[in-house]
Parts: structure tokens; sequence; C-alpha cells
């Protein structure tokens, strides 16, 4: 009840909208309390200078000064340890559900001073802590656990430093717009589904990995064993050997075709073959409810596949 | 959010040496054992960490600090008070350090270590102890920004932990001297609070002797206007009535009268800054008339402040040095001050007896006293031999060696035994010139002993029956009257003038602290202000003023810390790129941000034709120089000269 009430006032009180491009932090976007501890601390400045005034010590009151205003400079050097900083969110490379969405943010320090002991946090207790070094950008990854497909946003970080003494807390929140893609997780193992003959329904032929059909430049992601070593010890570069199913064979993902089974296992179940067929080299094409990809080969092609798996049945695109 | 990162083990050493050094000056006053188990778990507690071997399991520590809290308990017969106190927070202290977990423990441990400062302070509050401090409180800083900052090396951790201090010190100057000053204590202070020395309220053969090897400051004392001679400066302390035949005591007065003063001249005004010595008298120049702290005038002229001196005291006081004392003495004070045991010194009232039949006047008699002191050899030493049970007699006619006491206790005893009424007075005589402070330190072995004796048209006189046999104690000090082989604390024996310069300088500076820092009270702090140009000083206006002060000073931090915060950095052939583009922009052809070098230039020349061939030049200069990889050396003064060459 009562952490309701608190959240809905932080929600209040803090609100911002989700931001793009480069955020600086400025003392308008900068928040400073005392902490625990720094309530701790001022409990005992009281009680040294009751023990001050009471057995008169002039060397206690200089003391017990010296550390009172020692703690409220550390306000200030809090504040400074965040000031304009520039903050600019990176690409999220997507993962499979099960895995950790890493989201990059950059964090500029254009200042001549080092930046001690930052935390970044998000409201599930996932923790990162950091320093900046002077007069450079140095990318954060900050890793959010992808519990399920889709589009994974990072929700409100929230930036703090409690440096040099731990007396006070300063804080930032930044909630940046940007997501990462969560692709179903693949299935376990399971054979691919026989490729068919384009035009010939229920045509059975032998899957098409043994007509040799020529060689290609390579490109990244290509698997090792169709790489034609022969061809890079004539010195023609790295090319990889392509086989083709026999002309009008192709693989058809399709789901209509699947067993009856739940839509998430279904999914994961074409996840899983899109990974397999494109690590054969084959030819695959991606039928689902009310999309329908031509059959393709190479990484863009997979990528494309996987995302309209991820985002299968979701409102936005 | 909580963080529970393992406590590495620089930042152990760190709390350790913390530990150490806040405890170090306890030692001095802390029992050996408490002193030895302390260093003790120290040393185990570093050597765990060295080692890496697991913390002792809480069973044994809990038995530890039960047995440590027992044995203190029965050494001290109590577990309240202070230096029980004291004692308690040294030792839970250092077995706090033998369960450190949690940067939370480290904490509370930082905390305190800077209550264990405080508690230094109840011992100290000297020049070394401040610089102690200081230095200490450094110590703590480092090891405080190190277990925030987990990883940080010493160098950058010791900067944060001196730019703190550094900042902190101008501030605290501000706070300390606006800061309202409340007059305390605000709670009964246990009977242990303060240690006494100095002058007790009896006499007895060696009570003198003994202070008079100790150099510690009683009081130091400037003259508001003209300083008397030094044969005048008797500094009247307690007044001794009673004596039971080995010791003066102080006994009861007979009455409540106050003492009167008629026929009085010669004032003196004068400062008095007194050490605590938990006593209640004061110390006047006889005879006090007015003082500026409320205190009683006993109607023996003894002053007597309301509490025991237990803090460092200042007062101003007026005294006539010329004057006649309580004239109409009552009859049963008159008693008093004739009163002697009975069956005691039979030989020395035999002496008064003959004096007094051969003698008109009192006076006559006290000559005669006087006389026998210095025609019979008698010596002034500060170690005369034991006396026994008649020790006026032994004193008078065997012995014949002796200290003040001596003197002035038999003096009083001849004078009671003939029929004069008499008493001791004891306190200070004399005084060391400061001449760089301007002022006179008494210290312990300036402690004296006098007699007074009352005559009918006189009233009170001091007779000093020292100055009879050592007229140089009075005139020049306790050194001067005392043969060469004598042994007497340092400071008092030198006569090096370059160590006398050192000393002087040394105490004058300790005088300021103590005027100035540890004795900035209410008053001086009205007084200070009010010089400064403070009208009507208020709590309300001293908290206004501190707070004004503190803002401007926190304000003038706060710009040159935030100052560098963004730097962008330019090399120097982006700044001379920079300047041609700003030349250009000046002129009305901006460089769009998306522009790149030849981009720009394109634009530049047609626009201006007659330009193309200087701004090509420029342009291709620096791309070659930022993007081609020319070593920038050769190229770059050549290019900076291009650009200064251009005009529009």
């Amino acid at each position: 009840m009562l952490a309701a009430f608190r959240q809905q006032f932080r929600n209040w009180a803090f609100r911002r909208t989700v931001e793009t491009g480069t955020v600086v932090l400025n003392q308008r976007r900068i928040y400073i309390l005392p902490s625990r501890q720094g309530f701790g601390f001022a409990f005992v400045l009281v009680l040294m200078l009751l023990g001050d005034i009471n057995y008169n010590l002039s060397l206690g009151y200089v003391l017990t000064f010296l550390l009172t205003t020692t703690g409220g400079m550390t306000m200030l050097h809090a504040f400074r340890n965040m000031a304009q900083l520039e903050i600019r969110a990176g690409y999220v490379e997507p993962v499979f559900a099960g895995g950790q969405a890493k989201f990059v943010f950059h964090f500029n320090n254009p200042g001549r001073m080092e930046r001690y002991q930052l935390h970044l946090h998000d409201d599930d207790g996932h923790h990162i802590v950091f320093d900046l070094p002077a007069q450079r950008s140095t990318p954060v990854e900050f890793a959010i656990p992808a519990l399920q497909r889709g589009w994974l946003d990072s929700g409100r970080l929230t930036l703090y430093t409690r440096f040099p003494l731990g007396l006070f807390h300063a804080w930032s929140y930044i909630h940046f717009d940007v997501r990462g893609l969560v692709y179903p997780k693949p299935a376990p193992s399971q054979p691919l589904p026989p490729a068919a003959a384009e035009d010939g329904a229920g045509k059975v032929s032998a899957p098409g990995d043994e007509d040799f059909s020529g060689l290609r430049n390579y490109v990244v992601g290509d698997a090792m064993p169709r790489i034609a070593w022969k061809a890079l010890a004539r010195e023609q570069g790295l090319q990889v050997k392509q086989f083709s199913a026999p002309q009008g064979h192709t693989l058809w993902l399709d789901w209509s075709l699947l067993p009856n089974i739940a839509q998430e296992r279904k999914l994961e179940l074409l996840t899983r073959w899109v990974l397999d067929a494109e690590l054969k080299g084959m030819r695959y094409g991606l039928r689902t409810p009310g999309s329908e990809l031509q059959p393709a080969q190479g990484n863009t092609h997979r990528a494309e596949c996987l995302r309209a798996l991820a985002l299968f049945g979701m409102a936005q695109l | 959010m909580k963080i529970t990162a393992p406590l590495g083990s620089p930042l152990v050493f760190g709390l350790i040496a913390c530990i150490l050094l806040v405890s170090a000056p306890h030692a001095a006053h802390l029992p050996l054992w408490v002193s030895t188990v302390c260093v003790s778990l120290l040393a185990w507690r570093a050597y765990l960490t060295y080692s890496g071997n697991p913390l002792p399991a809480r069973w044994l520590l809990l038995g530890i600090t039960v047995a440590c809290v027992l044995a203190i308990a029965i050494a001290f017969r109590s577990l309240f008070g202070r230096e029980v106190g004291v004692t308690l927070l040294v030792l839970l202290v250092t077995l706090k350090l033998l369960e450190l977990r949690t940067v939370r423990d480290a904490t509370i441990l930082v905390y305190l270590s800077c209550f264990i400062i405080i508690t230094n302070f109840f011992y100290s509050q000297s020049i070394p102890t401040a610089l102690y401090m200081l230095f200490t409180l450094l110590v703590i800083m480092a090891t405080w920004v190190h277990m925030q900052t987990g990883t940080l090396a010493l160098k950058p951790r010791l900067r944060i932990a001196v730019i703190l201090l550094l900042q902190a010190i101008p501030l605290s100057l501000i706070i300390f001297v606006l800061f309202p000053r409340v007059q305390g204590p605000l709670w009964g202070m246990p009977q242990d609070a303060y240690a006494s020395s100095g002058l007790s309220d009896t006499m007895a053969p060696g009570t003198m002797s003994k202070l008079s090897l100790s150099d510690a400051v009683a009081f130091r004392v400037t003259f508001n206007d003209k300083v008397p001679s030094r044969e005048q400066m008797y500094w009247r302390g307690p007044v001794l009535w009673n004596y039971d035949g080995t010791t003066w005591s102080r006994g009861r007065n007979a009455t409540l009268q106050r003492p009167m003063l008629t026929e009085t001249n010669t004032p003196a005004n004068y400062t008095v800054t007194l050490e605590p010595h938990n006593k209640r008298w004061l110390f006047a120049l006889d005879m006090p008339e007015k003082l500026s702290i409320p205190a009683d005038l006993a109607p023996d002229f003894q002053l007597l402040s309301r509490e025991p001196v237990v803090a460092r005291t200042r007062y101003n006081a007026t005294s006539f040095l010329a004057y006649r004392a309580n004239l109409d003495e009552p009859p049963q004070q008159l008693q008093r001050a004739l009163a002697l045991p009975q069956g005691y010194n039979p030989q020395t009232r035999r002496l008064a007896a003959e004096w007094r039949a051969g003698s008109d006047t009192d006076t006559a008699l006290i000559s005669k006293a006087l006389a026998y002191y210095s025609q019979n050899a008698f010596e002034y030493t500060l170690e005369p031999p034991l006396l026994g049970l008649n020790s006026v007699d032994e004193f008078l006619f065997t012995i014949r060696k002796g200290f003040c006491e001596h003197y002035a206790g038999s003096f009083v005893v001849l004078m009671r035994a003939a029929g004069i009424p008499a008493r001791v007075v004891t306190g200070y005589q004399g005084g060391e010139y400061n001449d760089l402070g301007g002022y006179y330190i008494l210290r312990q072995s300036d402690a004296h002993a006098w007699a007074e004796v009352w005559l009918h048209d006189q009233g009170w006189v001091r007779i000093d029956p020292t100055a009879a046999i050592s007229p140089a104690r009075i005139q020049s000090g306790l050194n001067a009257a005392l043969p060469d082989n004598t042994v007497l604390p340092f400071l008092i024996r030198t006569q090096s003038p370059l160590l006398l310069k050192l000393r002087f300088n040394l105490d004058a500076l300790t005088n300021q602290w103590n005027q100035w820092v540890l004795g900035y009270d209410t008053e001086r702090q009205f007084a200070f202000l009010t010089r400064l140009g403070m009208e009507d000083v208020t709590w309300q206006k001293l908290a206004l003023n501190m707070l004004a002060g503190v803002s401007l000073l926190v304000g003038l931090f706060t710009l040159v810390m935030l100052r560098r915060l963004v730097v962008r950095q330019t090399d120097a052939v982006q700044a001379a790129w920079l300047k041609i583009c700003r030349k250009l922009g000046k002129a009305g052809w901006p460089r769009a941000p998306h522009e790149g070098a030849m981009d720009y230039a394109d634009r530049i020349a047609a626009a201006r034709p007659d330009l193309a061939a200087d701004i090509y030049d420029i342009a291709a200069r620096y791309a070659s120089l930022r993007y081609g990889g020319e070593p920038e050396k050769d190229g770059l003064a050549a290019f900076r000269n291009a650009v200064r060459a251009f005009k529009l």
C-alpha cells in the first residue's frame, strides 16, 4: 500500500517523457538527498556538539565544524560527480528470449575530472557500477534479461552516485527511446521439414544440398564447412560453395503445416528451423498467418524471418 | 539499492591505521593492560587480513568482549564516568574491527573514530594535539573515500581527502568564530572530570617544595596599566588558620562579616587567565577589591569562585597594593589567630615569651623575630631534612634549613606564642615576564607561603620571613635563591638566552592559543566581534552572519568546482581551421555543421573566385593534416601560416 503510494508519488514527481538523442545531466535533472548514512552522520555530529558545549571543548568545536562542513561540501562533490555528463543510447543487438539484452549507453565525460562510482540500475534490481575517465566517451553495457519475444524496453533507469563519502545520494532518471528486439527462444533441435518442389504439393525429393551449383563471395555469417578452401588456396579470395536444391525445390517453413501445438511453441519451432536452414545454406521461405516471406538465403533474410517471428501477432511492428 | 561489496584488505589496513591513530594518545592514561589488549587485537586483525584467514567466530568475540568489559568494571569499580567511558569506547571499537564484514560496519568504525578524537580533547587541547588531529582526520578521510570508491589508487584518494579538508578549514573557521557559544555545562559532570594540580588548602612541611618541582603554568597575568614591582607581587590564595602541630589548614571562619579595606592606595588593574585546578580559589594580588566574575570574598580576603575551576577561566581584577585590612577584626577571629595546639614546641613558646617580655611594641617584637632568622644562619633549601614531633622547635633551634612553608609556619607559631594574632597565607609570588606576549607567567614553582599578623593600628600586615633569609627569592625568583646544584625543573633552570627566547616564543604562542582558541567563550566572542565592528551581538545576528559567510564561501567553491566540467578539446590543427571558419562565417559564409572541408572550400570558391586558390590550399592542408596521416610537426606550421596569411 505504502510502496504503491510511493511509486505513484515518484511517477508524479519525476515524470519525464521518453527521450531521444543526447541527454545532458544538468542541475534540473539531478536530485540530491542525504542518504541513510548521512542522517546517521548528522546524528553523530549533534552528539559531538552537545559534548563540546557541555565540556567546553574548543578543539571539539573545531573538529565538529570541520566534519560538518566536510560532510556538507560532499553534497557539491556528489553533484559535480554527475553534472554535465552526456548520455546517448546505442544500438541494442537482438537476442533470443532467455538471453541477456545488452543495452549500450555512451557516457561522455567532457570535463577534466574523472567521475567515480556511478551506479546504474533499473527498478528490478539489475545493477552496474562504473567510473568515467576524463574527456572520453565510455560505452556502458547494461544487461537486462530478455524474458519473452517482442520488443524489450529498458524502462526508466536510475543513475546515482554517493561519491565521495556516501553521505549524499545524488541521482537522475534516464529513459531513452531505445528498445531491443527479442527473438523467440529456439526450440530444441528438430529435423527440418522436407523441402518441397515449387510446383507439386507433397512431391518429395531429397534435401538439395548435394548439387554443387557454383561459388559466390563470402558473406559474414556463412557456415565454415561451406567455404571453398580450394578456391582460397588458388588465391581467388574467400568464396562459398553454393549448393542449391534441385531447380524448383525450396524449403517452406509453413505455419499451417505444423502440428496442433501452442502458438508460442510453433514460433519457437519455426525459429529453430530458420536457424538450421540458414546454417545448412538452404533457401527457405516463411509462411505465417497474414504474412509470407519469399524463399531466400543469407543473414538479412534470416534476420527478417526472425523479426517476423519475434513480432508475430503484435500490434505494431 | 544496497551494495554489499567485500572489504578489500587495503581498506581494512586503512581502518586499522585510523583506529591506531585515534587511540594512540589515550595510551598515556589508559591502564597498561587495556593498551596491550588493544594493540594485540589490532595486530591480530592485521595478521588475519594479511594472511587471508577468516575472522574469528562470533562466540569467541563475544567471550573476549564480555571478559574485557568485566575486567574494566573490576579495575575501575564502575561502568560509568568519563575515564571508564573512554576506555570502553577504545576497547569496543578495536573489537568491532574483528567483526568487520560489510561497508556498513566500516562506516560505523569511521564515525566512532571521529568520536574517539573528541575524547582525546578531555586530556589535551594543545597546539600539537590540534595538528595531530588534522593529520588523523586526513587519514580518516582518505579511508572513508576508499570505502566509497573501492578500487581507487592511493594518490587520487589522498587528493580527494586533501581537497575535502582544505575546503572545510575556512568554512569551519567562519562557523567557529560566529557559532553562538552556549556556556556549559548542560548536565552535571562526573567528579573525575579534571585532575587537580597546584596549591591545596593544607600546608605541611614539604607541600610547597614538592610543588616547586613542577613547571606547569598556574596562571598568566596581563597588567592593564602600571605594573607593580616584583616585591609587591604576592598572589593571594588559600589563607590557613588552623594548626595541629604539623599541618596548617583553612578551618572555618568565625564571622560572616565582609572584609573591609580602608585607606587604600596604589590600585592595580590586571587580567588573570587561570588554568583549571579543580578547586574553588582564585588568585589576586594582595588585597583584592573587585572581580569581573561572580565570586565570594571570604572574611580573610580569600577569593572563592562559586564552582570549582574546571575550565580555563579569565577574569579582571582590581587590587590595592597599599591598604589597611580589617582594622576592626571581630574578636572571635582574633581568637582563632592566636590558637596553638597544646604541648607542642615548648622551646619556641619560651623564646616567644622572652621576646614578649623584652619588647614594648608588637612591631619591635616582629623585628626581633625577623632578625632571629637573618642572624642565625638559616638556609633556604628545597630539600630540608625531615622534622619530628616538635617540628617548629627542631627547625628554629637545630636544623635551620627549610623552604618557605617552614619559615612562614614557624613565624606564625612564634607570633601566636607571643600573643600577636597571625595566620599563614599561601599563593604565588613573583612571576616571569614574557616580553613577547607582554604578560607574566606564574608557574607552580612560584608557589609561596608567607605570614600575616594583625596589629591594632594597621590591621592585617603581610610579613614574609623568607625575604628575611633569602631576599633573592622575592626579588629574582626561586632559581636565584637556591644553590646551583639544586635539582630544579628544566624550564626554571635554563638561562641560555637562545633557549630562553625559544621558551618565551613557545609560551607566547601557547598563551595566544589558550586565549583565542581554547578560551573563545561567550565573552571573548562578544569582545572580538564588537572590535570587528559588529554592534549589538545577539545570537540571531551571529546565526545570520554565519549563514551569510558560509553561503558566500560555498558559492565561491561552487564556481571554482563547476568551472571545468565541460572542456571541449581542440588540437592545434582544429583550432586553426575553426579560426578560418569563423572568419568566413563573419563574412557571410558560415560552414554548415555537416559540411566537410573540401565541400566548404568548393562553396566558398564558387562565391568568391578571387579566394579560390587560397581556400583550396588551406582546405587541402587541413584535410591532409587531419586525415592524411602526415606527421603534424612538418605540416602544422605551414598550415598555420597559410591561415594567418588568409585575407578576405
